[in-house]
């Protein structure tokens, strides 16, 4: 390294230690959203330059000279040796969900410095060293999945593990990301004539795509997008309509039963008809939306008004409960470490790798940039008044049911907010109330029109509004068709074993009936969302964390135990302390959620106290009608958390006794690495 | 100077087709061509449904 390059990394170190030293010591002061970036960009580029570089060089050994997959087994449809920048596109836009967007928003509930740190510290030093190892091992096995490393790598138990959790977690994602997209269209007639008009667009673009001009999916996906904007302009069209608004007016109940036949039905048709043209539609959505936001952000230089800390850290927040450790790890899994990443990672994307050295770019600066995408909305929820954020993101049950009792409750905190003000809000983004809106979408939809309105024009507020309803909503769908979909694939897999024609992905009856019974079991979990008065959310992103970070440690197993049977033992911190951590959040997180008295935290004591309550009468009609659900729900989450935890630690321990088995000099599994093959292919960028 | 405007934004134009995969086809073609031109290859449409199922048969989009 010469002088001038030390003299710019210096820099660089100074710079981000004074942007995190600001945030992290700044108290009461308004401080600038500019310094979250400066300070993310600078602890990226260290962390990349010289932590990843090393990994790669020195525990991976990534061998340039060696042919990929891509190569050897290129065959033009899933092996295709590609130019790295598109395979870095095409890996980003398959990691880069909802997650990262609903996850910080939810957070912020602590304040913005928790969340923040873990971002960042989270995703340099687990959540993208988890990525790259994953493509990196993966590549090494000719693409093969997860669930196949754990089995060649580990053994039987490993493997069925890997499985179940991956199925367990598809579940409990689909049912979160519905009970979002529900309570963005609750009683909102242009939210919800918005996404339903998502829905015949996308087949519009499917036919255009299959049956009129085959295989243009650049003019389909702009026809896509215009009709996209013109929806989010009609949904205000819509909204003025006295009769037509009464159309798309609905409590939640009636919207997730949409939601969950819409599920079904999409799971059914063709995939050139409805989830391939709106996964191309959400894509570009995607991309541009994160591009437009963090241009607005350095453009306009919002001021953060959310405090460091607040007193929810104690455990009693409105939003979900429970204290800063460990549940803003858990809250936040997506944009910092995400064990969903890894099934992307293995099988799709080291199909497309043309070299081995590309694989830090990608796994590694891939997520990089998902947890750059976190932190503009952890600073798009921060930037809003903290009274609004509170009074837009806690459910009724928590803050009184009138807007008069929220606003008390939530001042009563030390977070001003006025009823006038919150009317006014609702006004400017043209909806009838923003109280109690919870699941993230709408705080973040608020916080992302107030800073575009701010760029780009203040009278358009109620558009921003609902085109970043829309953006959610669109991928969302995405996520949901997909996962049903890949559900029914892993559920017909299994059950192939017992019925063999069941096993058969494309005879209709079991393609009806599996997709049935996925879309049943996620759509069990929204409905007991959307009738919780507590809204929901507060049960299932904990539940989708834990099940996600289990996915993540299962990951991290299969990577340790690869190191320390290639000889790497001395090396295997890189992955061990990683997966340690997880290992501590989530079993903390399920200790918390079994035992605590708190009915807010633990899911037993919510059980116990709410069939107290009903067995004393004290509780009103509607709500004694559904607190057998609710029970019910409660003792079935505990089962399933105590489930996921078991899981972990039977992989935790089958790894460890690789490990020691193989330390011993006894038999284990053998490495399943591909032998080594010369390249043959010129340099990269000839090709393209 | 317009030529090499035009030349760039040519160049951004392949890059653009090629990510969102609006060159598919042509690149089956070659590929086809190059390695099997003995077998005739897919119509367009025939192509671009197969290639769609066999994208959206495994784990494609994430949280």
């Amino acid at each position: 390294m010469n002088l001038f390059s030390l003299l710019v990394w210096a820099g660089v170190v100074l710079l981000g230690a004074a942007a995190i030293g600001g945030i992290a010591l700044n108290r009461g002061e308004p401080i600038n959203a500019l310094w979250f970036i400066a300070a993310a960009l600078c602890v990226y580029a260290i962390a990349y330059r010289f932590y990843a570089a090393w990994i790669a060089a020195t525990v991976l050994s990534i061998d340039a000279t060696r042919a990929t997959p891509a190569e050897r087994l290129s065959n033009g449809h899933d092996f295709v040796p590609t130019n790295r920048w598109i395979v870095f596109g095409h890996h980003f836009a398959a990691i880069a969900g909802p997650g990262p967007l609903i996850g910080p928003t939810l957070a912020a509930q602590f304040g913005y410095l928790p969340g923040t740190l873990w971002i960042l510290f989270g995703a340099v030093l687990g959540g993208c060293v988890q990525d790259m190892v994953t493509l990196f091992f993966s590549t090494r096995r000719n693409g093969r999945s997860l669930g196949q490393m754990a089995r060649d790598e580990l053994g039987n138990v490993g493997g069925a593990a890997a499985l179940i959790a991956t199925f367990l977690i598809m579940i409990i994602l689909i049912a979160v990301l519905g009970l979002v997209v529900v309570n963005a269209m609750k009683n909102s007639p242009w939210a919800t004539s918005t996404v339903a008009a998502t829905i015949p667009i996308a087949m519009l673009v499917g036919l255009y795509m299959y049956k009129l001009r085959p295989g243009r999916v650049l003019e389909g996906s702009a026809l896509g997008v215009i009709l996209l904007l013109l929806a989010v302009a009609g949904g205000g069209w819509i909204d003025q309509q006295p009769m037509l608004r009464e159309l798309f007016d609905h409590p939640g109940l009636p919207l997730a039963f949409a939601v969950i036949g819409y599920g079904f039905a999409a799971a059914i048709l063709p995939v050139w008809l409805l989830l391939a043209p709106r996964d191309y539609l959400s894509t570009f959505m995607k991309l541009g939306t994160v591009i437009l936001l963090a241009l607005a952000i350095v453009w306009m230089r919002p001021e953060i008004k959310m405090p460091a800390l607040t007193q929810f850290v104690d455990g009693s927040g409105p939003i979900f409960g429970g204290a800063l450790f460990p549940f803003v790890f858990i809250t936040i899994a997506c944009g910092a470490i995400s064990g969903f990443h890894a099934l992307i990672a293995s099988g799709t994307t080291p199909k497309l790798l043309s070299n081995e050295r590309d694989i830090r770019m990608i796994g590694y600066g891939g997520m990089v940039l998902e947890s750059f995408v976190a932190i503009m909305a952890m600073i798009a929820a921060t930037v809003l008044d903290p009274g609004v954020y509170f009074a837009i993101n806690s459910p009724a049950g928590v803050v009184g049911k009138t807007a008069a009792e929220a606003v008390a409750t939530i001042s009563a905190w030390g977070f001003p907010v006025t009823v006038e003000q919150m009317n006014l809000l609702a006004q400017q983004m043209g909806e009838a109330t923003l109280f109690a809106r919870t699941g993230g979408a709408p705080s973040l939809a608020v916080g992302m029109a107030s800073i575009f309105g701010s760029a780009f024009g203040e009278h358009l507020l109620a558009l921003w509004y609902h085109f970043a309803i829309m953006f959610e909503a669109v991928f969302i769908l995405t996520t949901l068709d997909a996962g049903t979909r890949v559900g029914r694939f892993m559920l017909q897999d299994m059950l192939g074993n017992l019925w063999q024609p069941l096993g058969r992905t494309s005879w209709y009856p079991s393609m009806l009936f599996s997709s049935a019974v996925v879309v049943a079991a996620w759509g069990y979990f929204l409905y007991i969302g959307v009738i919780d008065p507590n809204g929901g959310v507060n049960i299932l992103w904990p539940l989708f964390g834990i099940s996600n970070q289990i996915l993540a440690a299962i990951a991290l197993c299969v990577a340790t135990g690869i190191l320390v049977k290639s000889g790497k033992l001395k090396y295997a911190w890189v992955t061990m302390l990683p997966l340690i951590w997880l290992v501590i959040i989530t079993s903390t997180a399920t200790w918390q959620k079994l035992s605590s008295a708190d009915p807010r935290i633990g899911f037993l004591a919510a059980a116990n106290s709410l069939s107290d309550k009903l067995a004393t009468g004290m509780l009103s009609p509607d709500k004694a009608a559904v607190a057998p659900q609710l029970i019910f729900n409660q003792r079935l989450d505990a089962v399933l958390a105590l489930f996921f935890v078991a899981l972990l630690w039977l992989i935790v321990i089958d790894m460890l006794r690789v490990c020691m088995r193989h330390l011993r000099g006894q038999a284990v599994p053998p490495l399943s690495e591909t032998p080594h093959y010369p390249t043959r292919l010129e340099e990269a960028w000839a090709r393209d | 100077m317009g030529a090499r405007l035009m030349e760039a934004l040519r160049k951004l134009w392949r890059v653009v087709r090629r990510v969102s995969g609006d060159d598919g086809y042509e690149r089956y073609l070659a590929h086809r061509a190059a390695a099997h031109p003995d077998v005739p290859a897919l119509p367009r449409r025939a192509w671009f449904a197969l290639q769609q199922q066999q994208k959206w048969s495994g784990i494609k989009r994430c949280c």
